[in-house]
């Protein structure tokens, strides 16, 4: 036992050895993500962004050369999420924190952020609570309020009276539920009847008949990426949903390039609400699209577009300071940052440090024998309205 | 009402019918030689992964791919039995759980290397897309091919079970192992070629369900408590019981999220917690 | 008459020698100290081994030593947790007193379940036990009023340690204090092991049928140390909650109480050592692999897995007694 011991003592002292010595003039940024586990593909897009970002405009900026620590944080880990930042400030000494697809690791890695002050950008996490947590953080994502509330009293203004509201049983899924329900009534609609279903509900026929039954003008679900898109969709066209009846309302991820393959026509006439559509049609998303296609054989989504903002927004903010990474530096020249996303005109707001953008409002059409989101609607500066309610 | 009823139940149904054919392999095999095969969604994932590569990149049309996935399933899981878990027979259950965790570990690597942690797409024949009227009720064509297969290989493993000689074997081996060695029967051979058999099996499910449930490297872990719970509730060693048991789990988790849909998530365990508490053997068990 | 009392004599040896602290124990508990000195940056991962090996003491002492196998665990696990949390939150954060009120509460619950869990075995035993965890989860996912759902508690505040020690960035505080409490629960379990209830135990978890004519009534004693189990369980837990100011649902998850089992197995279940000795290879394993290959570490580790399995069947601390045992001297080996 005592020799077990005294070989993991060994190695564990041969890696601390063996860790490079770097010179001052490096800019070492911490990426937390998923990439392991249930969460791995989004940690995939994120990090392919980053890449990309990084070989388009260089490693060097300001003078420094930036250098990338990753770490998996395997999932929902908070308190991994915690000890990898911790880890990162004082073992690695890295300058900035960064990546964050999911709300609890955002929340957790937030204190090690304000305690050590280094500068934090979040390049997924949704909830919008998240930037409260600490006054170095910055997001370059989007919030489920922002799009949400948006669209529930877009959707009001459209025509639909009457709504019906399927969202999944977890913190966004409530979240989208609120603030849907919120948007919508405000705006004068009437919310008819409203059912969560279990995060990991394979199944979504009891609920969708539900919904059927409740007669109402429209329904909005809401499910994480992944499988249950394509699934809920399917089971939406099964059990004989009319799209030209009641309009099927959702956020972005139900309609996502691979959920649209998988569900075929039966994801024609879904409105959906978003932030960013790889279809978008501006000069430098189609470059962006050409490039990331080239790379990596995949189209870019959200956590692509929210990588390569937030690698905007770090490189930005270092030529702003001149170079000084310390996070009163780099938070200061990052708010009110404005530019021209793939996406369309972002900005950091310089009260939230949140992101503000243009939300918009997309149809599933066939274009060119393929199903696409097309845009046709959309409102712009949108600010998280949770917050602006907080003040 | 009656009617969505009706269609909602058929829905569970269905589903049930799929879990029928992923966990009636484990059952058989933990019932038979007690040998914890925690990688039996491995299995099931392999075959769904076999089924993609076939029609995506190969252009294989959907049913041409189904045996094939469970040939693919039933192949490795000979080559797996050979090498590793015939060491682990006497073995405790607990080292048979560390061993065969570890392949699913090593399983979901692999996939997420070879395949990537996307989403895998199906493409169904057209005739098996979208849903047809009858009665009054709306039928998903998909579900309704998944009841017909489940319900067909269900009589194809009851009736070989019953009147072959080798499922008499079978039937002896999972009684008394014992007493079926004593009587000549080659049990380790039996067993060798039901386990085959049974992961052949988990791997046509893993190919019959991407429609319904999707694919990912996740599936692996992901279904193996649904897996679990079938095998417990029906009782080890029992196809009868792994039928019912998905049958039940499958409407009553349907049927349930349709009337009380708060209970949603809980249904399914409370199902199985307190069908355990009253037969701790399972429905059908026989220990 | 001579001859049975030699061999009276010789049993009293046999267990006496069980009783006896060992060097080998002396200088692991020594070496737990290490990180103090070696590896500084590492403590934090250092004090969260400790509460991931107090978490595996706790399941040996029903799995090993009991024969109970649960896929549930971390209910314990994350009652304490919360319990914690919500104590912190609402404003009492000194953390002693909080982790002796959330292992209590732990216990109670622990008890309640107990009558529950001690009249099943084997698979159906297992499967409870899983169902019940997760029906936890469940619960606390829907009372997202309490416990902050998927996002987790939010809006704790841990007082210093004994007035004095903050829980910083550093770890210092935290892993000093987890394996502090690791080490006082240590000692006590294995009081409690080489004691009469101890033994009555390992003989419950062989024949449970028999022990109750020999005068050790099998449900009370598993009830007993179920509690037990629990209770420790709910201080792992705390501990996690009180050193990281952070609860989420995770803790109460399935992937918990595999993991614990994953590790509990690795190192040798029924060895008092086992938990601590497989907390420690598998989180470090983990780490260092996934530090070198964020994505594909998972098939390392489960290679490390077969391989143990394999090399060394029952476990690390199995496979050494086994190798080990070959080299004592036979007059040792020949106890009755």
């Amino acid at each position: 036992m005592k020799n077990v011991l005294k070989g993991l003592g060994g190695l564990a002292a041969a890696l601390l050895v063996a860790s490079p010595v770097f010179a001052q003039d490096t800019i070492k940024i911490g990426l937390i993500l998923p990439y392991s586990g249930q969460f791995a593909d989004t940690a995939t897009q994120m990090d392919n962004a980053i890449k990309l970002y990084v070989k388009q405009h260089g490693d060097t900026v300001a003078g420094k050369k930036l250098e990338f620590v990753r770490k998996d944080t395997g999932g929902i880990a908070p308190e991994v999420a915690k000890r990898l930042a911790q880890e990162l400030v004082v073992r690695d000494k890295v300058d900035i924190l960064a990546g964050f697809v999911l709300t609890p690791n955002a929340m957790a890695a937030g204190d090690v952020s304000t305690e050590a002050k280094k500068f934090m950008v979040v390049m997924n996490a949704a909830t919008a609570i998240v930037t409260t947590k600490s006054p170095y953080m910055a997001r370059t994502s989007v919030t489920i309020p922002q799009l949400n509330e948006t669209f529930g009293a877009w959707a009001y203004k459209s025509g639909i009276k009457t709504a019906y509201t399927m969202v999944s049983d977890y913190g966004p899924g409530h979240d989208a539920e609120g603030a849907f329900q919120r948007g919508f009534k405000e705006a004068g609609g009437q919310i008819i009847g409203s059912v969560r279903y279990p995060v990991a509900n394979p199944d979504f026929s009891a609920f969708v008949q539900r919904a059927k039954d409740s007669n109402a003008q429209g329904i909005f679900v809401f499910v994480p990426g992944g499988v249950q898109p394509a699934a809920l969709a399917k089971a939406l066209a099964e059990r004989g949903i009319d799209a030209k009846k009641t309009k099927i309302m959702g956020q972005g991820e139900l309609t996502d390039a691979g959920a649209l393959k998988s569900m075929g026509d039966s994801g024609l006439g879904i409105i959906t609400v978003f932030h960013y559509d790889p279809n978008h049609k501006s000069k430098l998303n189609e470059t962006f699209v050409k490039a990331y296609v080239g790379d990596y054989k995949r189209t870019p989504d959200l956590f692509s577009i929210g990588g390569y903002d937030g690698m905007h927004l770090i490189y930005e903010a270092l030529k702003k300071t001149g170079g000084k990474a310390d996070g009163d530096s780099l938070i200061a020249a990052a708010k009110g940052m404005k530019w021209e996303s793939p996406r369309g005109p972002i900005s950091i707001d310089p009260e939230t440090r949140d992101i503000v953008q243009t939300v918009y409002i997309r149809r599933v059409e066939k274009v060119g024998g393929e199903l696409q989101n097309v845009e046709f609607d959309k409102v712009e500066n949108v600010k998280d309205p949770v917050k602006a309610r907080m003040k | 009402m009656l009617v969505s009823l009706f269609g909602v139940v058929f829905d569970g149904f269905a589903y049930g019918m799929l879990l029928f054919v992923l966990s009636v392999g484990l059952s058989v095999t933990l019932g038979m030689m007690n040998f914890v095969n925690l990688a039996h969604c491995s299995f099931a994932m392999l075959g769904g992964y076999v089924a993609v590569s076939l029609m995506n990149s190969l252009g294989w049309p959907f049913f041409a791919t189904l045996p094939v996935a469970f040939v693919a399933a039933a192949v490795v899981s000979v080559a797996l039995e050979r090498t590793l878990y015939r060491r682990l027979y006497r073995a405790s259950d607990l080292d048979q759980c560390l061993l065969t965790i570890g392949i699913v570990f090593v399983s979901i690597a692999a996939a997420a290397y070879v395949f990537g942690t996307i989403q895998q797409p199906v493409q169904l024949p057209g005739y098996l897309r979208g849903s047809v009227e009858l009665l009054g009720i709306r039928f998903a064509v998909y579900r309704l091919f998944l009841v017909g297969a489940g319900l067909g290989i269900a009589l194809v493993l009851v009736t070989s079970v019953e009147l072959t000689r080798f499922g008499a074997r079978v039937r002896a081996s999972v009684d008394n192992q014992r007493m079926a060695r004593g009587l000549g029967i080659n049990v380790e051979a039996t067993f060798a070629i039901t386990f085959a058999l049974g992961s052949g099996l988990a791997g046509l499910g893993g190919a019959l369900a991407i429609e319904i449930v999707g694919l990912d490297p996740g599936f692996a872990f992901a279904y193996l408590i649904y897996v679990l719970i079938v095998v417990s509730v029906g009782g080890l060693g029992s196809i009868r019981g792994s039928l019912v048991a998905a049958i039940l789990l499958g409407i009553s988790d349907s049927a349930g999220k349709y009337y009380v849909p708060q209970l949603g998530a809980f249904l399914i365990y409370l199902v199985m917690v307190g069908l355990l508490m009253w037969r701790p053997a399972g429905l059908f068990g026989k220990r | 008459m001579q001859a049975a009392s030699d061999a009276t004599a010789a049993r009293y040896l046999h267990f006496e020698e069980q009783v006896r602290w060992r060097w080998t124990e002396t200088a692991f508990w020594v070496a737990t100290l290490l990180p103090f000195l070696l590896f500084k940056s590492y403590l934090s991962l250092a004090s969260q081994v400790a509460i991931t090996g107090l978490f595996a003491l706790s399941l040996d002492l029903i799995l090993g030593y009991a024969g109970i196998v649960s896929l549930g665990h971390a209910a314990f696990f994350g009652l304490g947790a919360y319990a914690a949390g919500l104590i912190a939150k609402h404003g009492w954060g000194e953390p002693l007193s909080g982790l002796v009120i959330a292992a209590a509460f732990a216990g109670v619950v622990g008890y309640a379940a107990s009558f529950i869990i001690s009249r099943f075995r084997h698979l159906t035993l297992i499967m409870i036990t899983l169902g019940l965890g997760l029906l936890l989860y469940e619960a606390a996912n829907s009372a997202s009023w309490l416990t902050g759902g998927a996002d987790g508690l939010q809006g704790m505040r841990m007082w210093p340690l004994l007035g004095y020690f903050k829980f910083d960035l550093y770890g210092v505080t935290a892993y000093s204090y987890s394996l502090a409490v690791l080490f006082l629960v240590f000692l006590a379990a294995r009081r409690l092991i080489h004691s009469p209830f101890g033994l009555s135990l390992r003989g419950i978890r062989e024949n449970p049928v028999r022990m109750p004519a020999i005068g050790a009534p099998s449900r009370a004693r598993i009830r007993k140390i179920y509690t037990i189990s629990a209770v420790i369980a709910g201080a792992a837990g705390a501990l996690l909650a009180q050193t990281t100011s952070t609860v989420s649902l995770e803790v109460l998850g399935f992937q918990r109480s595999a993991d614990v089992l994953v590790i509990l197995i690795l190192g040798g279940a029924g060895r008092l050592y086992g938990g601590i000795l497989g907390a420690i290879i598998y989180m470090v394993a983990r780490d260092q692999f996934s530090g070198v290959n964020p994505q594909y570490w998972y098939f390392w580790i489960g290679l490390l897995l077969i391989a143990v399995v394999m090399l060394l069947p029952n476990g690390i601390l199995g496979g050494l007694a086994r190798w080990t045992s070959r080299w004592t001297p036979s007059k040792r080996r020949a106890a009755p």
